[in-house]
């Protein structure tokens, strides 16, 4: 949380007009809404990679599956015969989502039933998955004139962009799903120990795949929305490398990559800290290609102020969830000598 | 060792402690679990540093940074869980950053052949150049020793070394032991299982809550002498629990569970078993003699390949944990820390794990309703500490013990499978659990149980089952007259000498 | 009481051994065996489909051509070995080409620019060793932040491509060697010899076995005495020289430094290794299936060229041959623990 301050209050002192918001045509503008607006396809993104991460996974695929919803949605629209009409637009969107569920179910059918890692296993995907999505399109970069469609990236509603209530809406539906339900604790559950939790009666090859078909579907959304902001369907570019934001989002807001508890709300915080910072990179006209290494850096600080040596050093105390003062007994001895650590 | 202190925030581990080693003797450590017998040895091996107080090493005084200093100073450590590594040869963990080098590299004949060397000495014959994952525990451990003697020990610190073995390869552990003894090596023993105290070492420390309590020459104290010494307090406890023979079973009607033919090809034979209302089945056997391997696959954590199952009189299949559960058959693994804790998560998370994962993701469990579970398991159980929102990993083993049967217990099971529970247990936490079966028995429960501590068996079962070799080889109602050492006759019969 | 015997006291152990006696073949090897199989598979394929696929030219090539891909998998493969990852080095080996690009052409001697390549991937792989050990971070997070870094370098030197001209550069590449039909480049000759060095390292050293140590259990090498700390860094140490040297090689493969090189490569990489039989949770796996990896790889290549299809089938199939290699891995191994 404190870095996303540290960031907005770096920006505002260097160009004041950056907190600022002005209204046009009752719809809301300025840099605090690009922000809101562009960071909608990494937060749907990051927000299924944190329930992947928790389940001691990871989803290298996601790219990909963004490409290839992209290119199946716009390749529906354009062969379309009326592609204003909000219900092609639906339709398209529904079948490019449906298939990247498809995809993620496949991903999921390999790490939980097949038990194979989930590094290979997406990689897979990542590897192929454009390839794909090339294929879908004929190997053209197919675009289209749909003003409907354009409102998904471009539009405001309410005065906020269109993309903004998509991440919002994300957020709230997953949100509730892993809190009010017992999903939650049970992925955790799963990512702590999988092989208790399946001796407990957990459904734990359900959870997984399940989790992995979500990822999926976030990542068809979010391609949706790429798709719809450069109206058409670029299969090499669509969500490049936006795994690896996401997983950075993930890592930033303090879920540990080596599975358990996770936080959505500080998946939210980490994917608004690197769109703060790819915003401020450009604002400071610093070539985009060169971005990454102010990531790195980021992503440096936030490790080690996380890291255990770090904190010792700095003599603070971990708090323990609940308990007032650390209490010991012979927990010190599992803490020694049971560190797994997982890529 | 003299006057040792070591402090973590809030809890004083260590508390003045003097210890003392002579070469050529085999001295046990004892002590329950939170005794700090765990930090004292962890203190002599350099993994902790101490708060005050000396070490004397051969009349030196050392301090130890770290683990390298310690074993530079000739003390080396085999630990429960054979630290070596599997994916490497035999010769190669014994002679690890120590091999025979050349012009060119790691002379591996060489190499291989020193360790030979060193393996022979404990009477120990093992191919090198075999993997070491291809050998047991107890061959593992004895590599492990090897390369002890590598390292040219004077102190040999063993850590619960005969946690996971039979009979024979303990015995085979004590020689070398003994001929290590006698090399002047002197060697740190610590278990928990008093008779093996008894047999092999020369002198006993006592250490409770911290500090010591005594040193004493082996026969000086008699068993419950020591046990109270360690306690605090009388072994009335364990006297307390009434032999369970005096309980009849009705045996009328169905049982909770037959079982007809099971058997699973690698694990268990063709066998049969029947568990009645409020009937404790007690297993005993040897390591490997299929117990475990026959309830996993009751309970559906691993697949049968031939056999029925029935529940009450009706066929099931139960091929999964999440079937069972269905049937309310409930099982506590003897591996609670790869299978049974979730150490992140926290003591009430863990027992209400149980019936959440029953209902399902979808309807989740009321806070209320956990706080009532989790309340009322915490006293009948007496989980300590009883704040309910501690995380697991912080609880001793007897209590996470404790935290896992509250789990299975508030499914309200029908039948409940209990494998070692109380391995590697303080007496306390042990007898406290065991009383709760028998009292769980009482009111209905049956129970399948699983123990490598033959009077644990006797002491609770209505019905003893023997195994060996993968296939029941007995099978008797328990009565006041049988002992440990019949059953102890029964397995040396059946077996091929 | 019965003797106590001295071998194996579980039946299976005894079964295992005897077998094992037997076959002399550790499990181990199974996965690079199977690799080295479908390399030969796909060579006879090509032939039999093809005609004259199996010539001295295209063996020659598919060393020459993957050249760098061969000394990034050695690296990689030291890496996987301790159970880490290292997603740098397909940007490694771009910044180190950039900057050779950047210092040749303002006149630095190459005598002095390819020290400084390899310092520099060294000190790369310093960063995520340090990252690693010492700050506890998980080794593709302290990898990714390396990839980023040398990324974003690369262009921090240049946004465009800078062209090379040092003829000693460019004839590491250009220069021929030929006997008969077949050709090696000096290029080809360095690959060779990373290979057999880290071969030997990783087999004849302390720092060699120390890595399988690691990987097979870190805390049991920490605990057997072995330096642990060292060792972890030093694997990324490696990985970054060997990224190093693979800039040297496809610069003077394209004539240019450019930050656009090597996007993906990690990938490519890290899947030859485990195609070459390298378990990805480490302590199991030889260089040389490393060097098979790499091999099937640019049979691959050169196999999607012949039938004419479009390149991004060359992605595709390494991804499903990768997928059908991790399964069949797996089986394996579940077939091992099953025993």
């Amino acid at each position: 949380m404190g870095a996303l301050v540290a960031l907005v209050l770096l920006n505002t002192i260097s160009r004041p007009s950056f907190l600022s918001i002005t209204v046009k045509n009752g719809q809301l503008y300025g840099s605090l809404i690009d922000i809101l607006r562009d960071s909608a396809p990494l937060m749907l993104v990051a927000l299924g990679m944190t329930l992947v991460i928790a389940t001691r996974g990871i989803d290298l695929s996601v790219g990909a599956l963004m490409a290839i919803s992209g290119s199946v949605a716009l390749t529906i629209v354009s062969r379309s015969s009326s592609p204003n009409r909000i219900g092609t637009i639906l339709v398209a969107i529904g079948i490019g989502v449906f298939i990247t569920l498809l995809f993620g179910l496949w991903n999921g059918f390999l790490v939980a039933v097949v038990g194979i890692q989930p590094i290979i296993a997406t990689l897979v995907l990542m590897l192929g998955g454009r390839g794909i999505a090339f294929l879908i399109t004929g190997g053209f970069i197919t675009t289209i004139t749909s003003t409907p469609y354009a409102q998904l990236a471009q539009g405001h509603l309410l005065g906020l962009p269109v993309a903004f209530f998509f991440s919002v809406g994300a957020i709230a539906i997953v949100g509730v799903l892993v809190r009010k339900t017992a999903l939650g604790v049970l992925t955790e559950s799963v990512g702590i120990n999988p092989s208790a939790s399946r001796l407990a009666g957990v459904r734990s090859r359900g959870i997984i795949w399940s989790l992995y078909g979500l990822s999926g579907l976030l990542a068809g959304l979010a391609g949706i929305l790429y798709s719809s902001n450069i109206m058409a369907a670029d299969a090499n570019n669509a969500g490049l490398n936006i795994e690896l934001d996401a997983i950075l989002a993930v890592v930033l807001g303090g879920t540990s990559l080596a599975g358990g508890k996770f936080t959505l709300s500080g998946t939210v915080i980490g994917v608004l800290i690197i769109q703060t910072l790819t915003s401020t990179i450009t604002f400071l006209g610093v070539p985009p290609a060169v971005t990454p290494v102010f990531k790195a850096i980021v992503v440096i600080i936030v490790c080690l102020s996380q890291s255990k040596r770090v904190r010792q050093y700095l003599g603070r105390i971990r708090r323990i969830r609940g308990a007032k003062r650390p209490i010991r007994l012979s927990g010190l001895e599992t803490e020694v000598l049971a560190e797994r650590k997982t890529v | 060792m003299r006057d040792i202190s070591i402090e973590f925030p809030g809890v004083k581990a260590l508390d003045g402690v003097d210890f003392t080693l002579r070469s050529g003797e085999i001295h046990s450590l004892l002590g329950e679990n939170g005794a700090g017998k765990s930090t004292l040895i962890k203190a002599l091996t350099g993994v902790y540093p101490i708060d005050s107080g000396t070490i004397r090493v051969a009349g030196t005084e050392r301090t130890f940074a770290g683990t390298a200093d310690a074993q530079s100073a000739g003390i080396a450590t085999v630990y429960q869980e054979v630290n070596l590594c599997t994916n490497l040869t035999v010769g190669e963990n014994v002679m690890l950053g120590h091999e025979v080098r050349g012009k060119l590299g790691i002379n591996w004949r060489a190499t291989h052949a020193k360790a030979t060397t060193y393996l022979h000495q404990l009477g120990v014959d093992v191919d090198p150049r075999s993997q070491l994952s291809s050998h047991s525990l107890a061959i593992q451990q004895l590599i492990a020793i090897s390369r002890a003697m590598v390292l040219d020990c004077s102190l040999l610190v063993l850590d619960e070394p005969t946690s996971s073995l039979d009979r024979s390869e303990v015995e085979q552990l004590f020689a070398v032991m003994r001929r290590l003894r006698s090399r002047n090596v002197a060697i740190l023993f610590v278990s928990h299982f008093l008779d093996q105290v008894y047999e092999i070492s020369d002198q006993m420390t006592v250490l409770r809550n911290g500090k010591l309590v005594g040193e004493y020459h082996v026969g000086e104290l008699s068993r419950s002498e020591l046990i109270s010494k360690m306690l605090g307090r009388e072994l009335a406890e364990l006297e307390s629990i009434a032999r369970a023979a005096s309980r009849t079973i009705d045996r009328t009607g169905d049982p909770i569970l037959r079982v007809t033919g099971l058997s699973r090809k690698g694990a268990i034979e063709p066998t049969d078993l029947d568990v009645y209302d409020g009937e404790i089945v007690g297993f005993a056997g040897l390591l490997g003699s299929g117990r475990t391997e026959l309830v996993r696959v009751i309970y559906g954590a691993d697949r049968s390949d031939h056999g029925v199952i029935e529940v009450r009189g009706k066929s099931v299949r139960l091929s999964t944990p999440r079937h069972s559960s269905i049937h309310r058959i409930a099982f506590s693994s003897e591996d609670r820390r790869a299978e049974g804790i979730i150490s992140d998560l926290t003591v009430a998370e863990n027992i209400v794990l149980g019936i959440q994962a029953k209902r399902g993701w979808l309807r989740r469990v009321s806070s209320a309703q956990r706080e009532e579970v989790v309340a009322q398991y915490i006293e009948s159980l007496d989980i300590r500490p009883n704040t309910p929102n501690i995380l697991m990993r912080n609880l001793s083993g007897g209590n996470q013990q404790k935290v896992l049967l509250a789990r299975w217990l508030a499914t309200a099971p029908q039948l409940l499978i209990l494998d070692e529970p109380t391995r590697g247990i303080d007496i306390g936490a042990k007898a406290e659990i065991q009383r709760e079966i028998a009292k769980l028995a009482e009111a209905g429960l049956g129970v399948i149980f699983i123990s490598s501590e033959l009077d644990e068996v006797l002491r609770l079962s209505q019905r003893v089952v023997v195994m060996r070799d993968r296939r029941k080889i007995a099978e008797f109602d328990n009565h006041k007259s049988f002992d440990i050492d019949d059953i102890v006759a029964l397995i040396a019969k059946e077996g091929a000498a | 009481m019965s003797n106590t015997s001295t071998v194996n006291t579980t039946p299976s152990g005894v079964l295992k051994n005897g077998l094992r006696r037997k076959m002399k073949i550790r499990l181990s090897w199974i996965p690079v065996l199977a690799a080295l199989a479908i390399l030969i598979l796909m060579l006879i394929g090509g032939q039999v489909h093809f005609g004259s696929f199996i010539t001295p030219a295209m063996l020659s090539s598919l060393l020459v051509d993957n050249a760098y891909l061969v000394v990034l998998a050695a690296g990689m493969t030291f890496v996987i070995l301790s159970g880490g990852i290292d997603l740098s080095v397909g940007a490694v080996m771009a910044f180190t080409g950039m900057l050779a690009a950047k210092l040749l052409s303002v006149g630095v001697p190459v005598a002095v620019v390819i020290p400084l390549m390899l310092l520099a991937g060294a000190l790369f792989g310093t960063l995520i060793g340090v990252l690693v050990h010492f700050f506890d971070v998980q080794p593709f997070i302290a990898s990714l932040t390396g990839m980023f870094l040398a990324r974003g370098l690369c262009f921090v030197i240049s946004l465009e491509a800078i062209q090379v001209q040092n003829p000693f550069v460019l004839r590491l590449q250009s220069a021929q060697l030929n006997v008969g039909s077949w050709y090696i480049t000096p290029t080809g000759i360095i690959a060779l010899v990373v290979i057999v060095v880290a071969a030997w390292v990783l087999s004849y050293t302390r720092f060699g076995r120390t890595v399988y140590a690691i990987g097979g259990s870190e805390q049991s090498a920490r605990l057997m005495g072995l330096s642990v700390a060292r060792s972890k860094i030093l694997v990324y140490v490696v990985s970054g020289v060997c990224a190093g040297i693979a800039g040297l090689i496809l610069t003077s493969y394209t004539a240019a430094g450019y930050g656009g090189n090597g996007v993906g490569t990690e990938l490519d990489t890290i899947a030859a290794v485990v195609i070459g039989g390298t378990l990805l949770t480490g302590g199991s796996g030889y260089l040389v299936g490393s060097l098979v990896g790499v091999f099937v790889y640019g049979v691959i290549k050169v196999l999607i060229i012949y039938m004419g299809a479009d390149a991004s089938w060359e992605r595709i199939t390494i991804g499903i041959l990768l997928l059908v290699f991790v399964v069949v891995q797996r089986f394996i191994v579940a077939r091992a623990n099953r025993n």
